[in-house]
This record gives C-alpha cells, structure tokens and sequence, in this order.
C-alpha cells in the first residue's frame, strides 16, 4: 500500500448547494501533498471529512488500507484555518487538555510537550494564559498540539498565517522534519511560493470538483508552453527581432541585465527543437541569456481555473 | 467514554476557577441574607411603631367597642365638631381620625362612617377597623331587631373536616401548606437551575465557537461527547454552586440572627396569621406538631427519587435545547429570538404550578401538564406531594427521557453543523434544514 490517504468519488451537499463532487485523492506515503484551491472550492470541507468531522454522502476514505473509523483519529493530527484557544486557560494547561483528547496520557502528554516547548523556544509560557500571548505566539501552540501525538497524517490549513518569517521557517523546517521522521502531510494554502517549496504533489479543486492532480513535476511539464527566455546582443535588434518574429511566436520579456540585449520570449511549436533555436541565436550574435519558462505553481493555479 | 470525563473535568473546573463564578458564588448568599435581614428588620420597627387613633363617636354607641392593643392606642374624642378634631389629631400627630356620624338607622350610619388622615391608611388597619366596625354594628342591629346575641353566639358551632385518604392516611389543611411549599420549591428550584445554567452552557458553547478552538477539539472528539460534557461539567459545577450556597446561607443566617437577634420568622408573621386564621386554630402547639406530622406525612422516599430523576431529565432536556441554540450562533445577542421559544414552557410551567397545582393539583389541567415532557419536571414535581399514581410518575417519566433522547439527538444535530457555521444568524427554516444534513 503506497497511499496513506486514498479519497474515493467523495461527494458531499449542503442543502442544495454541492460541496464536493465525485473528488477521488491519493496522498503517497511519506509525501507533501498540496491540497490548493480558491475560496470556497471545497477543501475545507474534505480536509473535515477525512477528519471525520463531517460524514460524506457518498464515497468512502481509506486510511492505510482501512475505511476510516473512530480510532483513526489519533492518526491524524489537524491544524484547522479557522483556529483558537480558550481565552481564559493557561498555555499548559490548555495543551495538556488537547494533547490527551488525543488520547496521550497523563504523563506522556507532559514529557512530549515539555519537549517541544523547549524546541520552540516557549518553555516559559507554561503558565501564561492565551490571552497574553500574541497571535503567533498562540500559533506555535497550536503546532505544538496538532503534532504532539505524533500521527501519521498531518493536516495543515494555511499552517504560515499569522507567522512573521522567521516563525514561519521554523514552522516549515518543522514540516520538512516530521515529513523526513515518516509523517505523510496534506497542505492546504492560497500561497503557491510555499507550495512550491514544500509540495511533491498536489490536487488542485475548483468549483467542488477536483481539476487537477499528480505530481508537481508532471503537471508542470504538462503546463509548460515550450517558451524561452532569451538575451542576446546583436549589432542591430530590430532586424533580429523581425527575423524571429516569421519563425517563432515572440512576445517582449524583462529581465535583469547588465548591457542592452534584446530580451524577447520566444514560443516554439511542438515540432521545434530547442537547440536549433539556441544554434540560430548563436549564429546572430552573443547569447547572454537562455532559460526554458517553467510555469510556477501560482501560473499552473491561475491557468487552470481559467481553463475551467 | 475516557473523553467525555476529560471535558467534565476541564468544563468544570473552568468554571469553578473562574472569577466571576467565585465571587457570584460567595456574594449571592451574602446579598440574599442581607436583603432578607434588612427587610425583616423593618418590618420589625414597623410593627413595633405605636399608632393611635382618635375616634370621634356622634352617635354614641360604638365609642366602647375599642380596646387599645400592643401597638394601636384608641383615643376617644367628645364634645367637639369635626373640624376641631381634625384639627386636633393634626397638631398632635397622631394616625387618623375615626369619624362616626350620628344616624337613627343602623345600616345608614355603617356607610357613613369615615377615616381621616395625613397619608392613605394601612390596608391591613382599614380591614381591621371594618370588620371590628361590622360585628359590633350587626350585634346592635339584631339586638334592635330582637334578637338575643348571646344566644346566637353560644350556637355556633365549629367544623373541622377531618381529611383522610383511602388507604388511612390522615392529612389537614396544614398537610396542603407543606405539601405546596415542598412542591413549589422542588419546581422553582428546579426552573431556577435549568435558567441559569441553561445560560451558562449556551455562552460557554459561543465562547468556543468565537475563540475558534471548535474545529481543533472536534477533530479529535465527537460534537455530541463536546456537548454532553458541556452540559455535565456545568451542572456539576452549579451544583456545587447551589450545595455552597445553601451551606454559606443556613450558616450566615444562623450567625446574623445570634448576633442581631433578627427573627427571620419575623417577615413571615403576616402569611401564618392567615394560615392559623385559616386553621381556625389558636394552640400554637397543636400547629407545629401539625406542621411535623404533615411533613411525615409526605411521601418522603417517592419525592427524593422523582425529585432526582424529573430534575435529570428536565435539565438535561432544556440545557442541550440551549448548547444547540450557543451552537446556532455567533454571539449573545443574537440568541433572544431562540430563547423565547424555550423560555415560554418553562415559565408557562411555573404559573401552572402556581396557579393551577394549588387549586385542585389533580384536576385536567394540573394532570395533563405533568405529562407534557416540556412542563411536565415543574408540573410533576409540585404535584408529587400531595400524592400522584406511580404510575402516572412512570409515565410522566417515560415520556420526558423519551423527549430528552430526541431533543439531544435533535441539539446534536444543530450542534454538529452550528459550530462550524460562522457569520450569518440562520434562520428556523435553516435550522431544521441542518438537522437533515
């Protein structure tokens, strides 16, 4: 079984409204599995039925082989969007609640936490209340206790809001860290720079269904356009210009340079070759610059709910 | 099951710790009794204040019928007008004056009878006066008439039904007074508790959904353990509010009426007045021992077990109704327009007990109430007293556990979905709408 997580034609309505049409996921073991999509799209509303909070109409959820049950709650560990503490209770005593509704005991509960808050730098907190602690500052207990029970799904909904950089590298080497100790992990965020990062795979949904999935590297040469970036610097540019203009399909580009180059994209069709670009460029002038465009995962997002 | 204990605990001893249950807790006894002892004590100085009245008698023949008493000094006025002594009682301050016209026929000199004074008179003194005025104007009149009064007041004759029930049981009016008391405080309390913590759970239950901690707790427990715990948690911890509180006030009354000597009973005078005029029964001794019997007489056993199991029931049935109305929005003031609907079988249950219960505590309306789930734990409770069936008990019972079950199925349900709703206040249509869902 490579799949930790499988997802099969999973639909859910709310009323008359659907939430989550036919969407089938695969999340492989030991991966960072992108769970992207706009607004109101429908994530939320699987990332709660795989943590059994909400039951699906139809379709089921496999857990390592099994349906999903009651006691595969402790296998998950869940970083909600919408996420809080009680107010009025202090830090340790607040992690110590969630960490045994988890299912640690008493004990167990107090040596891992006192471990993590001095990973995290917070073992002082131990006796403030929430409400004297600043928003990251109560996220990091948040992590803290999603984690805490060491399960083997994390789920993280948008896991950097609230940080400021330096939390938020920590928080994502702490991802990466729990990734590389066995953990598999669904992340869900509207910021593509960490998906691209972070991610080996992701599900794009849209509109309650889902439009893409697979791994990032193969849906990116799925959506590569076979442009290159070019700088080249010639006697006259305007003639080159022109000239490649009959050829190819060529659009402006900016990039940083020192000098004056002509700085162009250049598409080839599918026939072309990239080499017999690069050898024609040679053959005009001195070639500064020459990058295939590799569409970003914020390209890919923005594309495909386009073509949708 | 092991997270359900882990809320109770967490629920009640937030609650318990928190400042504001602390101070609530120790303050309420402390403002209570001292309410009740200020209170007490004017009504002691107010008894105790020496009135007089002046009685300007033109006819004659009423002027020896008053005798002063404890508190209230008759004095008779002669040989002047009206005006003189209106005068006089307003120069020497006294109370009223008591003005009795002269007349030739009785019946027109009892409605010219007038009572002047600084402010309008005590209810209690006027009905007093009236009735004293009454009994000696009705003598003269038969007197007038022929008749010998002596002889009418040796023929009266005193009737004391004596009650009893099928099986043997003696009881009296006093059995009623207790039994009603008993009934009544096992129903207020009862409405008290599921109101103000029916509150508490409802806000405790908003306190997680504006915090946001909902979805973090729910991914790990089910809303309906959430929910149960919840309404547990909070009970035990009004119910240690309420043992603290009895405690702190039996202790504080008993030293304030050491110390102060204040008679707590002393605010009471008045209703046992009515009660031994009611008893027609001046022996105060034959009255506590009646007191004591009818207390025995109570199905003592019958009114501890339904009292535990109707407040159960009836708490539970109305405090998930309030978790899934804390679910079903965001903040306090939007949860008036749900209240309403929960708050008007409650209070409609309480005047039933009160209006209905002590009138006749067996008859239609009293008996179909008690097995209406919604009204039936006050109902029942202020009926069991004074003797219901087992098995209308059962019955009554049957059908509250039957509806508890499905309300908190139903709150459940509005929970589940409520929790994880932000924004906009749903409407009735929506609610039942998520029930589906």
């Amino acid at each position: 079984m490579n799949n930790l997580l499988e997802a099969q034609s999973v639909s859910k309505k709310f009323g008359n409204f659907t939430a989550l049409n036919q969407v089938s996921i695969s999340v492989p073991k030991g991966s960072i599995f992108g769970l992207l999509g706009p607004n109101g799209a429908g994530k939320t509303t699987l990332i709660r039925i795989i943590n059994q909070i909400t039951m699906p109409d139809t379709g089921q959820v496999f857990l390592d082989g099994e349906p999903l049950q009651t006691h595969h709650i402790k296998d998950i560990g869940y970083l909600p969007e919408e996420r809080g503490l009680y107010k009025s209770m202090k830090v340790g005593e607040q992690a110590m609640y969630l960490a045994r509704l988890k299912g640690l005991s008493k004990a167990e509960a107090k040596t891992r936490l006192k471990y993590w808050f001095e990973r995290l730098e917070i073992g002082d907190w131990w006796n403030k209340k929430i409400q004297e602690l600043s928003k990251g500052m109560a996220q990091k207990i948040q992590f803290i206790v999603t984690v805490l029970h060491e399960p083997k799904l994390l789920i993280f909904d948008e896991p950097f809001s609230g940080f400021d950089p330096i939390n938020a590298i920590l928080i994502k080497d702490e991802i990466l860290r729990l990734r590389d100790n066995g953990a598999t992990v669904i992340f869900s965020t509207h910021r593509m720079e960490s998906v691209e990062e972070l991610c080996d795979q992701i599900a794009l949904i849209h509109q309650s269904n889902k439009i893409l999935d697979g791994k990032l590297t193969d849906i990116k040469k799925q959506f590569k356009t076979n442009t290159f970036e070019v700088g080249i610097r010639t006697s006259n540019n305007l003639l080159l210009e022109k000239e490649l203009s009959e050829k190819f399909v060529v659009s402006p580009a900016s990039f940083k340079t020192l000098g004056d180059e002509l700085m162009l994209n250049v598409k080839l069709s599918e026939k072309d070759v990239p080499n017999d670009l690069l050898s024609f460029l040679t053959s005009k002038g001195e070639v500064s610059h020459f990058v295939e465009l590799i569409p970003s995962a914020n390209d890919i997002f923005i594309q495909a709910i386009k073509n949708n | 099951m092991n997270h359900l204990s882990l809320i109770i605990e967490r629920e009640y001893l937030t609650k318990v710790k928190n400042k504001s249950f602390i101070v609530m807790t120790i303050l309420s006894p402390i403002i209570m009794i001292a309410l009740i002892a200020v209170v007490a004590y004017l009504s002691q100085i107010n008894n105790n204040k020496q009135r007089t009245i002046s009685i300007l008698d033109q006819s004659g023949i009423l002027k020896h019928s008053f005798t002063d008493t404890d508190n209230l000094t008759y004095h008779i006025l002669e040989n002047m007008s009206l005006e003189e002594a209106k005068e006089q009682v307003h120069k020497n301050e006294e109370y009223g004056l008591l003005y009795i016209e002269n007349f030739k026929d009785i019946d027109k000199l009892g409605e010219h009878i007038k009572f002047f004074s600084e402010e309008s008179p005590s209810l209690t003194l006027m009905s007093a006066l009236e009735s004293k005025l009454e009994k000696q104007l009705t003598d003269l009149k038969l007197e007038f008439e022929g008749v010998d009064v002596e002889k009418i007041k040796a023929s009266r004759v005193r009737v004391n039904i004596g009650q009893e029930s099928f099986i043997g049981e003696k009881t009296s009016k006093i059995d009623s007074v207790v039994k009603l008391i008993f009934g009544g405080l096992a129903g207020y309390l009862l409405f008290m508790f599921i109101i103000i913590y029916g509150n508490m759970i409802m806000r405790s239950v908003i306190e997680e959904k504006t915090s946001r901690i909902i979805e973090i707790i729910i991914s790990s427990v089910k809303p309906i353990q959430l929910m149960l715990g919840k309404i547990i948690g909070t009970s035990l911890a009004g119910i240690t509010q309420f043992v603290i509180w009895i405690i702190l006030g039996g202790v504080l009354m008993t030293v304030l009426s050491m110390v102060f000597g204040i008679d707590f009973a002393q605010s009471q005078t008045g209703q046992q007045e009515i009660l031994n005029q009611a008893m027609q029964n001046p022996d105060v001794n034959t009255e506590i021992q009646n007191v004591i019997t009818a207390f025995y007489n109570l199905p003592i056993t019958n009114l501890i077990i339904a009292f535990i199991l109707f407040f159960i029931g009836g708490y539970l049935l109305y405090s998930s109704l309030y978790a899934a109305i804390g679910a079903a929005v965001d903040n306090e003031t939007d949860t008036q327009q749900f209240l309403l609907p929960i708050l008007m079988p409650l209070i409609l249950a309480v005047y039933i007990g009160i209006f209905t219960v002590i009138e006749d505590p067996h008859g239609t309306v009293s008996t179909v109430f008690s097995f209406i789930p919604f009204t039936s734990p006050v109902v029942m409770l202020m009926r069991i007293p004074f003797g219901v069936p087992i098995w209308q008990q059962l019955v009554s019972l049957a059908l509250l556990i039957g509806t508890f079950i499905f309300t908190v199925w139903f709150a459940a349900k509005i929970y589940r979905v409520g929790i994880l709703m932000y924004g906009k206040k749903p409407s009735y249509k929506e609610l039942l709408k998520w029930v589906k869902y």
